[in-house]
């Protein structure tokens, strides 16, 4: 179990990795989209990231979901 | 038709290449003799007889944004790379044209090879549910032109022509066009290639098409010589910023040359095997120079397509000679860039502009002893050093699988 310090840490490890988002922009009120710049297929990119850094599934129903930072910290921290 | 008389011209160059990270670097390298030519020493290189390739100098991950790259096969890195060292040097981008009237036309021989192959890797090994999203736009054969039109805000039409290794040639030919046909204000064209991997150096050295001089690199890529064995793969792209002549004039851009014709032609004639006579190599020569309104006599330069290969330079020789006659002076610099197939005819037209432009003849570097072929004999083919001319003309020629034949003229600006 990761705390929610650590689910930060490790998600804006992969946004910087995946699509270039500064670790200090990646804070939970931020829309992937809207305003971290995050297109659909790296969406996908960062769900499969996810996936193998927490161990949990991310079913793509809901991934359309997940819009914001804190969303995607939410849905680990539940489905860890 | 008017129209088809439309001055052509060239204000902007770019390229990476194993000779260098762009034009000057390459082109100095070209001059002084250089070889891009290195033996592979991956362990999988073992079994193989054709070890050698030309690989960039300068790797793209050091000419290009990380993040930017990771979604951009290594052929479409290096397209882009090309083609925005192009479109600053030209100053396209302040000229004031409307996105709607640029169009890029970029080609390539294979494509994103490097991703269809490595994500196959992935897919046995994981799964597809860890198969890249970005696989098809990485592998379309349209990836380099396309990433180049958004490189570059295109938005006039962007093509991508696949002609094997006369991709980089088709390109320009086509861009050639567009300009006449008033269909773009600005286009940009050239080719790409990144295909060193396994399969394809497996491919064509099946074909026996490769050279197998694995202890000399340097001296492997040796067209028109007596002991030449096959090509050697290299990987690199080239690109060049294409406008009308008056439009260039009235913005005050700097003028490389005239595209002055383009000359298209197919073989019929059998699916890889050149026509033995060069038949229709020498009419995409004969058919540029009608469509340039010039003589044989005029042109004082050909940038051989020339890749090392028995057949291949034995036919290009016979075009070259029955189309143009046995006054010019030719080059084959595949013999120190390696061929880059889809690459090859963007990147030796910027040497035919170049050529032009500094009034100098590049040498062809390991042509010790002419083939015995009574037309390779009857070439000026310049070796040793390059040669100071007094050029108004040029052909660069470019072929590929398939029996396609590009020819393009490019005169003095």
């Amino acid at each position: 179990m990761s705390s929610t310090q650590e689910i930060q840490s490790g998600l804006a490890e992969i946004l910087e990795e995946v699509a270039g988002v500064s670790p200090a922009d990646a804070t939970p009120e931020k829309s992937f989209t809207d305003d971290l710049d995050v297109d659909s297929l790296s969406m996908v990119e960062i769900a499969t990231a996810v996936e193998d850094k927490f161990g949990v599934a991310i079913p793509d129903d809901q991934l359309a979901n997940i819009k914001t930072v804190g969303d995607a910290i939410s849905f680990i921290e539940k489905n860890q | 038709m008017s129209s088809s008389t439309t001055d052509v011209v060239v204000t902007g160059l770019g390229a990476t290449t194993p000779l260098g990270a762009d034009v000057a670097s390459t082109w100095d390298a070209l001059l002084a003799g250089r070889s891009g030519v290195s033996r592979i020493t991956d362990e999988w290189v073992q079994e193989f007889p054709a070890q050698l390739v030309a690989r960039l100098a300068t790797d793209p991950s050091e000419q290009i944004d990380r993040v930017r790259a990771r979604r951009l096969d290594r052929s479409q890195q290096v397209a882009v790379i090309a083609a925005e060292q192009a479109w600053a040097e030209s100053g396209a981008a302040h000229a004031g044209v409307a996105p709607e009237r640029i169009a890029v036309v970029f080609g390539t021989g294979i494509g994103g090879a490097l991703t269809l192959l490595g994500q196959d890797d992935v897919l046995e090994a994981k799964g597809p549910k860890r198969v890249s999203p970005f696989t098809i736009p990485m592998l379309m054969p349209n990836g380099p032109a396309a990433a180049v039109g958004l490189a570059i805000g295109a938005r006039g039409g962007v093509h991508a022509p696949v002609s094997a290794c006369a991709s980089g040639a088709e390109a320009i030919r086509w861009g050639l066009d567009l300009l006449r046909f008033d269909r773009a204000d600005i286009v940009l064209v050239g080719g790409a290639e990144a295909c060193v991997h396994p399969l394809p150096m497996a491919g064509f050295a099946a074909m026996r098409a490769m050279s197998t001089r694995n202890d000399e690199p340097e001296r492997a890529s040796r067209p028109f010589d007596k002991g030449r064995d096959g090509f050697v793969l290299g990987e690199g792209a080239a690109a060049l910023v294409l406008e009308r002549a008056d439009s260039a004039a009235a913005r005050g851009a700097r003028v490389h040359a005239r595209l002055a014709g383009a000359g298209a032609t197919a073989d019929g004639y059998d699916l890889v095997a050149p026509h033995p006579e060069g038949e229709g190599a020498g009419r995409a020569i004969t058919a540029a120079l009608r469509d340039a309104g010039l003589s044989a006599t005029d042109v004082g330069h050909v940038n051989a397509h020339a890749t090392s290969t028995p057949v291949g330079d034995t036919a290009e020789a016979a075009a070259i000679r029955s189309s143009l006659g046995e006054h010019v002076m030719v080059s084959a610099t595949k013999s120190q860039t390696g061929h880059l197939l889809g690459a090859a005819g963007a990147l030796e037209s910027v040497f035919t502009i170049l050529a032009l432009r500094e009034q100098i003849v590049p040498a062809t570097a390991n042509l010790d002893d002419p083939d015995d072929d009574a037309n390779v004999q009857s070439l000026d083919i310049v070796r040793q050093e390059p040669r100071k001319a007094s050029l108004t003309a040029a052909v660069n020629d470019s072929f590929g699988f398939g029996g396609h034949n590009i020819a393009l003229v490019f005169t003095t600006a």
